[in-house]
């Protein structure tokens, strides 16, 4: 494994349900340290796509690689964080069981040691939670839950994160704090993908944009055009820029809207200049 | 029948209470019955083995009922359970009429354990098949099976109720042996496997995710779910098996915030309802394996009561 190899890279991939094709020739290319946001309409096959990454879906046709190997091999160097924690509220763990949770196959005769420890406490001050190892997992808020879980990730040596919708439960506090962190990773030579419906936020905080639809498409945030979110959603969108910035105005209710020919309905957020979150009108 | 209690004891200290409640008569014998229990205690090795086999069966049950229990799978130990009776059957149907003494209706029950452990690992492994249809079919096909082969056993079939109900009282030293050998592998297995069962228990997905042969530990659970099960078969019987297994672990679940200390706390519930109700049955004359399960369920329902309000500080 060559450290110059891109993060991910995907070559002429096919992947079908079946009979029914999910993604047709996909390719492309995303380096390390990226902060990648993946947006597409529902069932244009993002969630396909971070499982061809994860290793756990094989592509019919092309080739994936992540960090240069195969997924099935890379899996150990990818955290993936879901969008919703399968979690029993009476589940006896605490924050520091769940955090380990991410070494659990490095340990020696499945016994944390000092090692394995250490990387729990680093990773829960990395993310913000370090005065909350001992507390029970089932008492801290959703946020916070997210945070574990990133920590999770992190303390297994995860250089690539895979998040599915990572501000889909945490209000806009949160998610601004979450977004920070993301950056902060990517500064500190961890890759960031992240499967995202809000187009106006991803749009600020991603340096990439990968529009999944069938196809795929990776855009640096400065080539944005109308153009990419018309081909990624099927209708007529628009992307604005205000000075160096592009802000694209949340066309979320057009991701749901069918492509029959159909113009979505675009609805253009009237949102005052939020410093947290950087978007603005 | 000794198997049902000491109904005709000698060695009880019988007291009348004509001027209390049936409240009060009844925890007046029951405490009687208590203090004669542990003064014979030291007079009779078949007590002490009774309360040795209580002790054993309620450490595995602890360990491995807790992870039944935050798994949700107590459908699973109840599978088993009930399946063994066609280990139980099969063996004493061999013995009886092809004379193969070297299977004992016990070593029969593990042998089926085993065999239904690695069926329900195997079947149920990501989904493969509905978990509650296996479980349903391996529960009562096992049922059906002792049934048959019980029935084609000649002879009266005397130990049957001591199979469904269990029998305690009749353990010698040699189930004691074979019990602590069973404790020692479910302690070193849980010992070695707690983190990845944890982690497993929490998210599947996850675990196999960051690297854990998950295939490989479920299998190794339904295994330490079956040997707990055929362990806890002697002292409270098929029938009653699950509610050892699960009752003290939801009482300790209620209390506890980590697994390793609900696994800790529910073998000392385990303790304290096995050793207790060989107690309290012991001059009343009361089956000792349904004592120690009402004994175990009057805990669950007292941890309910208050259990949230102490988890909570």
């Amino acid at each position: 494994m060559l450290q110059t190899s891109p993060a991910v890279e995907v070559r002429d991939v096919c992947f079908a349900y079946g009979d029914q094709e999910v993604l047709h020739n996909v390719s492309f290319s995303i380096a390390r340290r990226e902060l990648v946001a993946i947006v597409g309409p529902n069932g244009g096959g993002k969630t396909t796509l971070l499982r061809l990454l994860l290793g756990e879906l094989q592509p019919r046709f092309g080739s994936v690689r992540v960090f240069g190997e195969l997924p099935a091999v890379s899996k150990r160097r990818v955290g993936y964080v879901p969008q919703a924690i399968p979690f029993d509220p009476r589940f006896p763990v605490s924050v520091r069981e769940v955090v380990l949770m991410g070494r659990v196959a490095k340990a020696r005769l499945g016994i944390f040691g000092k090692a394995d420890h250490t990387a729990a406490e680093e990773a829960l001050a990395k993310v913000g939670m370090s005065g909350f190892a001992g507390r029970a997992f089932a008492e801290i808020s959703g946020g916070e839950r997210q945070r574990v879980m990133i920590a999770q990730a992190l303390a297994g040596g995860s250089e690539m994160l895979f998040f599915d919708e990572p501000v889909a439960n945490v209000d806009s506090k949160h998610a601004s704090q979450l977004y920070n962190l993301f950056k902060e990773l990517t500064s500190e030579g961890v890759t960031v993908l992240m499967v995202s419906h809000n187009l106006g936020v991803v749009t600020v905080h991603a340096t990439q944009i990968l529009c999944v639809n069938r196809t795929a498409g990776l855009h640096a945030i400065g080539d944005l055009a109308s153009q990419t979110f018309t081909e990624a959603f099927g209708g007529s969108l628009t992307a604005i820029r205000h000075d160096s910035d592009c802000h694209v105005l949340d066309p979320s209710s057009a991701m749901h809207a069918p492509h029959h020919g159909q113009e979505p309905r675009v609805r253009f957020n009237k949102v005052e200049s939020t410093p947290e979150l950087g978007v603005r009108s | 029948m000794l198997v049902c209690g000491f109904q005709d004891s000698s060695h009880t200290h019988q007291h009348t209470y004509p001027h209390t409640t049936l409240f009060g008569e009844v925890i007046g014998k029951l405490t009687d019955s208590m203090v004669t229990f542990f003064k014979d205690l030291l007079e009779y090795p078949f007590l002490v083995n009774a309360v040795l086999a209580a002790v054993l069966a309620a450490v595995a049950a602890g360990l491995t009922g807790s992870l039944v229990v935050v798994r949700r799978s107590t459908y699973l130990a109840g599978a088993v359970s009930h399946s063994v009776l066609a280990g139980l059957g099969l063996a004493r149907l061999l013995q009886r009429r092809f004379g193969v003494q070297w299977l004992t209706p016990m070593g029969g029950a593990a042998l089926v354990a085993v065999a239904v452990a690695l069926l329900l690992a195997r079947l149920t492994a990501r989904g493969r098949h509905r978990s509650d249809t296996v479980l349903s079919a391996v529960w009562t096909g096992g049922m059906a099976l002792g049934v048959s082969f019980v029935a084609a056993t000649p002879g009266y079939q005397d130990d049957l109720m001591s199979y469904l109900f269990g029998s305690i009282l009749l353990v010698s030293g040699s189930d004691l042996l074979w019990m602590a050998a069973l404790n020692a592998v479910i302690i070193a297995a849980m010992l070695l496997c707690y983190n990845r069962f944890l982690a497993i228990a929490f998210d599947e997905g996850l675990a196999r995710l960051r690297g854990v042969n998950t295939a490989l530990y479920e299998t190794v659970y339904h295994l330490l779910a079956a040997l707990t099960v055929v362990l806890l078969v002697r002292v409270t019987g098929i029938v009653l098996a699950v509610a050892l297994l699960t009752l003290p672990a939801a009482a300790a679940g209620l209390l506890a915030r980590r697994l390793d200390h609900m696994m800790v706390l529910a073998a000392a519930i385990g303790i304290a309802v096995g050793v207790g109700g060989l107690a309290v049955s012991y001059t009343p004359g009361l089956p000792p394996g349904a004592t120690i399960v009402e004994l175990a369920l009057a805990v669950y329902l007292l941890a309910a009561l208050v259990g949230r309000r102490f988890a909570r500080g």
